[in-house]
This record gives structure tokens, C-alpha cells and sequence, in this order.
């Protein structure tokens, strides 16, 4: 550990609800006629990334944005089902920015940066403005005006939502404002394009490398910022429902060139998933927490039941969330709902063919509400169920298990969101900074626009006003450096000539991680787990085999990188886990437990960010980052 | 089950084609994807390049996959992308012919996968409300009665496959982009720009090589999201009310 190293968070002075009006107001400018003098690069095009691109674009700046879809508009955003919170209190209900913000901080088990989840909070009703100027088509009350669900870890009604499909509505809103500006000439968009390394230079970001997926072209890209917009890392447990082209390698290049890596323990299991079915299964698919609104959880009161959920009568059902949180019932944050999941089909009362899930059940809310009004509110969820299952879930109850779905933890950011490396911002998913070690639902999409169109634009232009006047090109000896050292990167994946292809070792990786790095976590486990992935790593390298070659469209060769990375990525998980001896939020150690299972906390030693330095491979130097609250106090988590 | 496979091979885009004939075995609860995965993974383990294919949120909303399957873009199922579809539709022993899309404005890159960009260009062309950020109104200070706003969100549920013009005799693009031009010329926030919208994105619809809509409705039926061709019509009208608009301003 060190405590020095680490550069200052940036947090503003003064009271926290004033911190980011008073900072916004002395970040320095870029006049509108020099902007067109900066180059700015986005790598990703999701939520954060399409609508910081399409932000810059608008301000004036010339942006270079690259994707690795065929489209921007494919990126995995799209496919966030349940909502964006914003405090808009349209409800009347007692919300407030205030409120949303302590939600979001005590949904995080207070292990995030207190001013940033204020900002956050703040910023949030101008995201919904945003939207619907671009003609996002949320959903809406027979008056006309907006309409809101609740959602986990809320007692008020602050979600904002369209149908099932919010985070493909906002992601093609910033896509439309992208396509906008691709049109007016200020941003030039590279998809089907990776980036295979960061170009650093006397410890500042000056470019990246570019691989082109179709033709296996390099290229190299120079720019006054470099914005890291790559979103998260679950698939390093294989199984995931991310998609399956989501990736590490973006920023953990930049963590191998020195951009500090925080809390890569910490990763959420989302608690409605569509269970395993299959050794073969390539994803796991997500079914929105919304539906927690209006179904109720159970499993049956014995082990080993083999009757139909229907003729299970209710007094041999055991709504086990309702029973143990009864304020806030099915609607337990994330990390709670998945570990009681898990607990109760440890003990032998999971349901299905594999009794590996429990019941999410629509009865009582069809009765109540009847079927056309479930129908309007999770239609396309329920078909996307049946399509997968072949089961139908209007007459019998969905069958649910946790799934790992996101990373609370990524690079390390300051309080304008730039890494330690000098002109290297990370927005959205990829940073580190809001959720703290557990996230809320409909907060993803929230931060990712908060990150694109309300804050980096802002606190990039401070950092370029600095650097007015200067030339940026890519024929420097750091850019010759970077490119070879890729290039040979990528020609041992095709030189290794193995027997076996790359999702084997994969899959082998993504248990283990899941196994002892997943939903709960213990020393032994971890110490475990460091074991085997180094073992599973070095086989990778020995045995993986990669046909083709790097001079063409390879979608072998283009996850043969990226699982490398995670192999990496993996043993820093196991090792922040290792160290972080306490539970929080997602990352649940079983040493540390309170009598009723719940996460116990070790505030003294803990309440710090763990930010890690590369000093080699296998070899991590830990940073601390300590955590000040001023407006909360932390508590246990209580939702009962 | 037992499968057998024909599937359109082609090395690049100036490179002639083939079907290839594969046998596989696979579990009727795999999604047709997954078949795809496990062949690929034994033709890597055996030394042959792995079948081309473009996928990645399989959960139907990314738009990215896209298959011919039987000749039926993304295959037999209402209503379902390609890696939606589970073998559970097949039935043991069958034939599956796989081919890309096929369409002149969706020139093939190799083997399965197909260039759509042509769709980000209409899109680039006028298929956005003009706001940049910061300039929005307080959101609730333009109601929208809730029949616009469902009409508007049914177009805009549109994922952009592509499979309305590779199912189309005629490769047209009507429907992609018909749904764009009704999204947004249905609620107010698009009122400003509805008429040039509309003239701009057909018109640089027709300059990308699509063709023509001749009422086939091959589009409607294979749409993943169910996307009604009433909205061609009411691009049509937009479209020819904006060209009447324009002649009477001269």
C-alpha cells in the first residue's frame, strides 16, 4: 500500500450541494473560435461515449470517435431495459436531489465519492430535459406529461422509462445527436474499429492505436485529450449479459501504461437473470428489475419440490424477500436481492429443470392490475422470456437467478474525470467514481449521459485551455513504440499454435472468476483463484489456437486479445478482493457477515477507494484513496 | 438434435461465393447463435476459418446479427432476431440454408457479415431533432398526449437489422426509413424540422442504392419489432406534402 502516489481527487471546496455550481463556474474555457484547434478522441460510443462525442462535436471541438460495432448505435447500452432516475420529484412523493443522491451513496454501501454521486444527482434532471427534446419517447400519463416507476433501492418514484427499452431510447437519442454532428463535420466516426493500445507520452495521453476489424489495418490517432468510454468488464466471468463483444482491453491498456485501475473487485450480480440452461450457453440474459415492481419473488418452503409453481399452495411458498425486508420487499438493492437468491438455492430450493433459479411471479399483479396492463408495462419482456425459455410466463411464474452484469469499479478518475494519466478522461461505465461498491438500478444509464453531456464537456474544455496552440501528431517516437509493441501483441496470439480455440480458455477463466470472485468471495477462495488463473493463463499462452491471420476481418484474433486482457484483469479482481477484507455492497467476503447474513462493513480500515498501479505483470502497487463524508453518515444498510 | 447445415462462404467482397455444407449436433434449447458458436469452435479446433457472422447483444435489441435462415431473414420465428431463435423451432434432422443479407446496398464483407452503413447515412442525413445539449426545455413543459407518444415509440423500437430491405424484392429501405421519419414527425419536439427531415432521409435513401417500395410488405412481416408499413405511408405523405410545400414557397 501507499498512501502517497496518488494524484489529488480534485474535490472542490465549500458546502457539498454547492460543489460542482461553484466548480463549473471557475473551470477556464476554450473561447468558441479556438475549439476547432483541438482534437479530441473518444473511444466508445454508448451512452457516455456517443453523447460526450456528440457534445464536443456541437461545442465546436473536431472529435474522432471509434466503436468496434459496424454502427454506433449498437453499442451496449442499448439493450438497459428498466429506466434513468432523475430527482424530478414530478411524483410529489418527497424526492429530491438530496434524496437521489443519498440513495445512490447509501445503495453503494458508502464506498463512493461523496461529491461525485452529488453531482450526479444534481445533473440528473437535465438528462431527462435532454432526452426529450431529442424526442425520446418515455413513457407518459393520459395528461400528457411524464410518467415514473420505482425501482430497487428507492422508496419514491423517480424512474423514468420507456418500456422496456430505456437504454435503447437514450442510447439512439445520442446517437441521432452523434449522427448530427458526424453530418456537420465535427466528429469523424471510425466504427468496426478497436483500440488496441494508449499512446502515452511523458506520462500524458496524447493518441491510440486502431485496429481495423475488416481489413487489419493499424492506424494511429493523435489528440489534445484521449476519452475512455469503453464501458465495463463482466464478460471476464464469460458468462454475462453484457454483450458479447464487451471488453477490458480499452482501459486496461491504459492501466498497463499507468492509469491506476479502482476497485475491480467491485462487480454487480443482477438478481433477474434468465437462469442457465446449458454447458453451451454463450449469455446470460437479463430481465429488467422493473419487473420486481409488480412480481413477487419465492421458492418453495421445502428442499427438493418437484410440484408446478401453480400447485404449490401459498402457504408452502416462502416470499423470502418480503419476509426478511419487509419495508422495502421485492425491491431490495441488487446486491441483496442476488445473495438471498443464492442462499435459498444453496440450501436445495431453487426451481427449474436444473433447480437453479427462483420464481419471479406476475399472479397477484395480473389479478389485481389485469393482464393488458402487465402487458403494456413488460410486453416485450415477457416475449423475450417465452422466446428463450419456451415457457410462458402470463401462466406460469418466471424462473430468475443472479447474473453478472456490471462493474462498479474501473479506472481511477479525479473529480473532472480525468485519470492519473494527464489528459486521460474515463467516463461512464469505465471509471470508477459513482456507484461506490454496489450500483442502483436505473443509475447506469443516469451516469453515462451525467458523464457525456453534463460533465466531461466542461471539465475536458478546463483541461484543453491549458494546451492551446500546441500540435498534436502521430509520428513521434512514443507513437512508433506503442505500434510495434501492439503489433507484435497481436502477432504471438497467432504465432502461439496451439490445439485449442480461444473460448475454451475463456469459459475455464470465467469460472473461476465466478466461483471464488462472484457473489460471494472468501480468502481461501482468492487465494485459490490466483493459483488457477495464472495456470489457465499460461496454458492460454501455450495452447491457444488462433486461424487466420491479423490481416483480415478475425473474430478469433480480436477475443484472443481481448481474453489476455482479462486473464490480467481476473488476477487484479482476486487480488483487490483479497485485500479489501471486509464486505461492501457487491463484494461480499463471508468472513465479514452480521448474524443475519447481512454485509458487514469494516468503516475503520476501509472506507477508502483501493486505486492500483502496475508495476509489472503479476505485480500491483495498491494507492488509497480516502473517503470523507460529509453530509451522510454511513450506516449499516438497512431495507428492512 | 442433428442438423445440417449450408451456409454461404465468401473470403471478401471481390471473392466468388459458395454454399458449404456442415453437419452439427446441438441441443434444441441452444439459440440458433450457439449452434453457430459450436460449429466454429470445432472448425477453429480442426484448422479451417471460422464462419463470419455479426452478432453481439443477443438479446435482440443491438440489431447487429442478421441472417437469412431458410431464406427468411432472421429466420421462422415472429417477431425474432436470429439470436433469438433457439433450435426448439427445428426439428431434428432438418436442412438450414444460411446466407447474408442480401441486398445491392448491403455489399458483403465475408461470409455472413454484410456493410449497413448505408443505414447510418440516412440516419446522418436528418433522422435527429436538432438540440444540442443544454438547450432542452423543462421536460414536462410539452405535454404529449399518450397515444402520440406509444405511436411514436412503436416506430421508434426499430433496431436497425436491416432486415426489412434484405427480405424486400427490391432492397428498399422503406420501412428503416419510414420509422425514423414517423418517430420523429409525430411528436412536437420534431415539428420544426418534419418536412426537411423527411425529403432529406428519402432522398439520400434513394442515393444509397435502395430500392423502391412496391407494396410487398416482406418488410412488416419479418421486422424483428413488428414495425407496421402504415408508417411508409405516412412518409409518403410527408414526404410529398414537404415537395408541395417547397414548390409553393417558389
Amino acid at each position: 500500500m501507499s498512501l502517497d502516489g496518488l494524484p489529488p481527487a480534485q474535490v472542490p471546496g465549500g458546502p457539498l450541494a454547492d460543489k460542482w455550481t461553484d466548480h463549473r463556474d471557475h473551470l477556464r474555457l476554450v473561447a468558441p473560435n479556438n475549439r476547432r484547434k483541438f482534437q479530441v478522441i473518444v473511444v466508445g460510443s454508448g451512452l457516455a461515449g456517443a453523447s460526450c462525442a456528440a457534445s464536443l462535436g456541437e461545442a465546436g471541438y473536431n472529435v474522432q470517435c471509434f466503436c468496434y460495432q459496424d454502427s454506433p448505435r449498437r453499442a451496449h447500452s442499448i439493450a438497459a431495459q428498466g429506466g434513468i432516475n432523475a430527482a424530478k420529484n414530478y411524483r410529489n412523493d418527497g424526492d429530491s436531489v438530496f434524496r437521489l443522491f443519498y440513495d445512490t451513496i447509501k445503495g453503494g454501501d458508502f464506498r463512493s465519492r461523496e461529491a461525485n454521486v452529488h453531482r450526479l444527482a444534481e445533473v440528473s434532471v437535465e438528462i431527462i430535459d435532454q432526452a426529450v427534446a431529442q424526442g425520446v419517447p418515455f413513457a407518459r400519463e393520459y395528461g400528457g406529461l411524464l410518467d415514473n416507476r420505482s425501482f430497487g433501492g428507492a422508496q419514491v418514484a423517480r424512474t423514468f422509462y420507456a418500456r422496456g427499452q430505456t437504454g435503447q431510447q437514450l442510447l439512439l437519442g445520442a446517437y441521432q445527436a452523434l449522427a448530427r454532428q458526424i453530418s456537420a463535420g465535427t466528429v469523424t466516426m471510425f466504427p468496426r474499429s478497436e483500440m488496441l493500445e494508449l499512446v502515452v507520452e511523458d506520462g500524458r495521453a496524447v493518441g491510440i492505436i486502431v485496429r481495423n476489424l475488416i481489413t487489419g489495418e493499424w492506424s494511429r490517432h493523435a489528440g489534445h485529450a484521449v476519452v475512455l468510454a469503453t464501458g465495463g468488464y463482466v464478460n471476464v466471468y464469460y458468462l454475462s449479459t453484457n454483450a458479447k463483444g464487451c471488453n477490458v482491453t480499452a482501459i486496461w491498456r491504459a492501466h498497463r501504461r499507468g492509469a491506476f485501475f479502482a476497485n475491480p473487485c467491485y462487480t454487480q450480480i443482477h438478481p433477474t437473470c434468465i437462469p442457465a440452461s446449458e454447458e453451451f450457453q454463450a449469455k446470460l440474459t437479463l430481465m429488467s428489475e422493473s419487473l420486481r415492481n409488480d412480481g413477487r419473488i419465492w421458492v418453495p418452503r421445502s428442499e427438493g419440490e418437484t410440484r408446478r409453481a401453480r400447485d404449490i399452495p401459498e402457504g408452502e411458498r416462502d416470499y423470502y424477500l418480503e419476509r426478511k425486508y419487509p419495508s422495502f420487499g421485492n425491491l431490495v438493492p441488487r446486491d441483496v436481492a442476488s445473495r438471498n437468491a443464492k442462499a435459498v438455492v444453496d440450501e436445495g430450493r431453487g426451481v427449474g429443470p436444473l433447480a437453479n433459479g427462483v420464481y419471479l411471479d406476475f399472479a397477484d399483479a395480473i389479478e389485481r392490475q389485469g393482464r393488458d396492463r402487465i402487458e403494456e408495462k413488460y410486453g416485450n419482456l415477457f416475449e423475450m422470456y417465452e422466446r428463450i425459455t419456451g415457457e410462458n410466463p402470463y401462466q406460469a411464474p418466471m424462473r430468475i437467478f443472479p447474473a453478472p452484469h456490471y462493474s462498479m469499479g474501473g479506472l481511477w478518475v479525479d473529480y473532472n474525470l480525468m485519470s492519473n494519466l494527464e489528459g486521460l478522461f474515463v467516463i461512464g461505465e469505465a471509471n470508477f467514481s459513482d456507484h461506490g461498491a454496489n450500483r442502483l438500478g436505473a443509475s447506469a444509464l443516469m451516469q453515462g449521459l451525467a458523464d457525456g453531456y453534463f460533465v466531461a464537456p466542461y471539465t475536458i474544455a478546463n483541461y484543453l485551455a491549458g494546451h492551446l496552440g500546441e500540435a498534436v501528431a502521430v509520428d513521434s517516437a512514443a507513437f512508433d513504440a506503442a505500434e510495434s509493441e501492439t503489433r507484435e501483441r497481436v502477432e504471438r496470439l497467432l504465432a502461439v499454435g496451439g490445439t485449442r480455440p480461444v473460448d475454451v480458455f475463456h469459459r475455464k477463466l470465467g469460472k473461476v472468476v465466478w466461483d471464488e470472485c462472484g457473489m460471494t468471495r472468501n480468502a481461501v477462495g482468492l487465494e485459490r483463484a490466483i493459483g488457477v488463473i495464472r495456470e489457465v493463463r499460461d496454458e492460454f499462452w501455450s495452447d491457444l489456437k488462433v486461424v487466420g491471420s491479423g490481416a483480415e476481418l478475425n473474430s478469433s484474433l480480436e477475443r484472443a486479445g481481448r481474453v489476455a486482457d482479462f486473464f490480467e484483469l481476473a488476477e487484479l479482481m482476486c487480488l483487490d478482493a483479497l485485500r479489501r477484507d471486509e464486505s461492501c455492497g457487491g463484494h461480499f467476503r463471508e468472513e465479514h457477515q452480521t448474524e443475519e447474513g447481512e454485509a458487514r462493513r469494516n468503516d475503520e480500515e476501509f472506507t477508502h477507494v483501493s486505486a492500483w498501479e502496475m508495476e509489472g505483470p503479476g505485480d500491483w502497487v495498491e494507492h488509497r484513496e480516502p473517503l470523507e463524508f460529509t453530509a451522510v453518515v454511513p450506516t449499516q444498510r438497512s431495507y428492512k | 438434435m442433428k442438423i445440417t447445415l449450408e451456409v454461404w462462404r465468401q473470403d471478401g467482397p471481390r471473392d466468388a461465393g459458395r454454399m458449404v455444407r456442415y453437419q452439427t449436433e446441438v441441443s434444441e434449447d441452444a439459440s440458433f447463435l450457439e449452434m453457430l458458436d459450436a460449429l466454429n469452435e470445432r472448425l477453429e479446433t480442426e484448422g479451417d476459418r471460422p464462419i463470419a457472422f455479426d452478432h453481439d447483444c443477443r438479446e435482440g435489441i443491438c440489431g447487429t446479427c442478421g441472417l437469412m435462415i431458410n431464406g427468411v431473414a432472421h429466420g421462422p420465428r415472429d417477431r425474432t432476431t436470429a439470436c433469438q431463435l433457439h433450435m426448439r423451432e427445428f426439428t431434428d434432422g432438418d436442412t438450414i440454408r444460411v446466407e447474408p443479407w442480401r441486398a445491392a446496398a448491403f455489399p458483403v464483407i465475408r461470409d455472413l457479415v454484410v456493410d449497413r452503413s448505408a443505414f447510418d447515412r440516412i440516419i446522418q442525413s436528418g433522422g435527429y431533432i436538432s438540440v444540442s445539449t443544454g438547450a432542452a426545455p423543462e421536460a414536462n413543459l410539452t405535454p404529449v398526449a399518450k397515444p402520440v407518444a406509444d405511436a411514436a415509440f412503436d416506430a421508434a423500437t426499430c433496431i436497425g437489422c436491416g432486415a426489412c430491405v434484405a427480405q424486400c424484392p427490391n432492397g428498399a429501405a422503406q420501412l428503416f426509413t419510414a420509422a425514423k421519419v414517423s418517430h420523429l414527425g409525430l411528436l412536437p419536439q420534431g415539428q420544426t424540422e418534419r418536412w426537411d427531415r423527411a425529403v432529406a432521409m428519402v432522398e439520400t435513401m434513394e442515393a444509397e442504392g435502395f430500392g423502391s417500395c412496391t407494396n410487398h410488405r416482406e418488410c412488416e412481416a419479418v421486422c424483428p419489432k413488428g414495425i407496421s408499413i402504415d408508417w411508409i405511408a405516412r412518409m409518403n405523405r410527408d414526404y410529398l406534402s414537404a415537395r408541395l410545400r417547397r414548390a409553393g414557397r417558389r
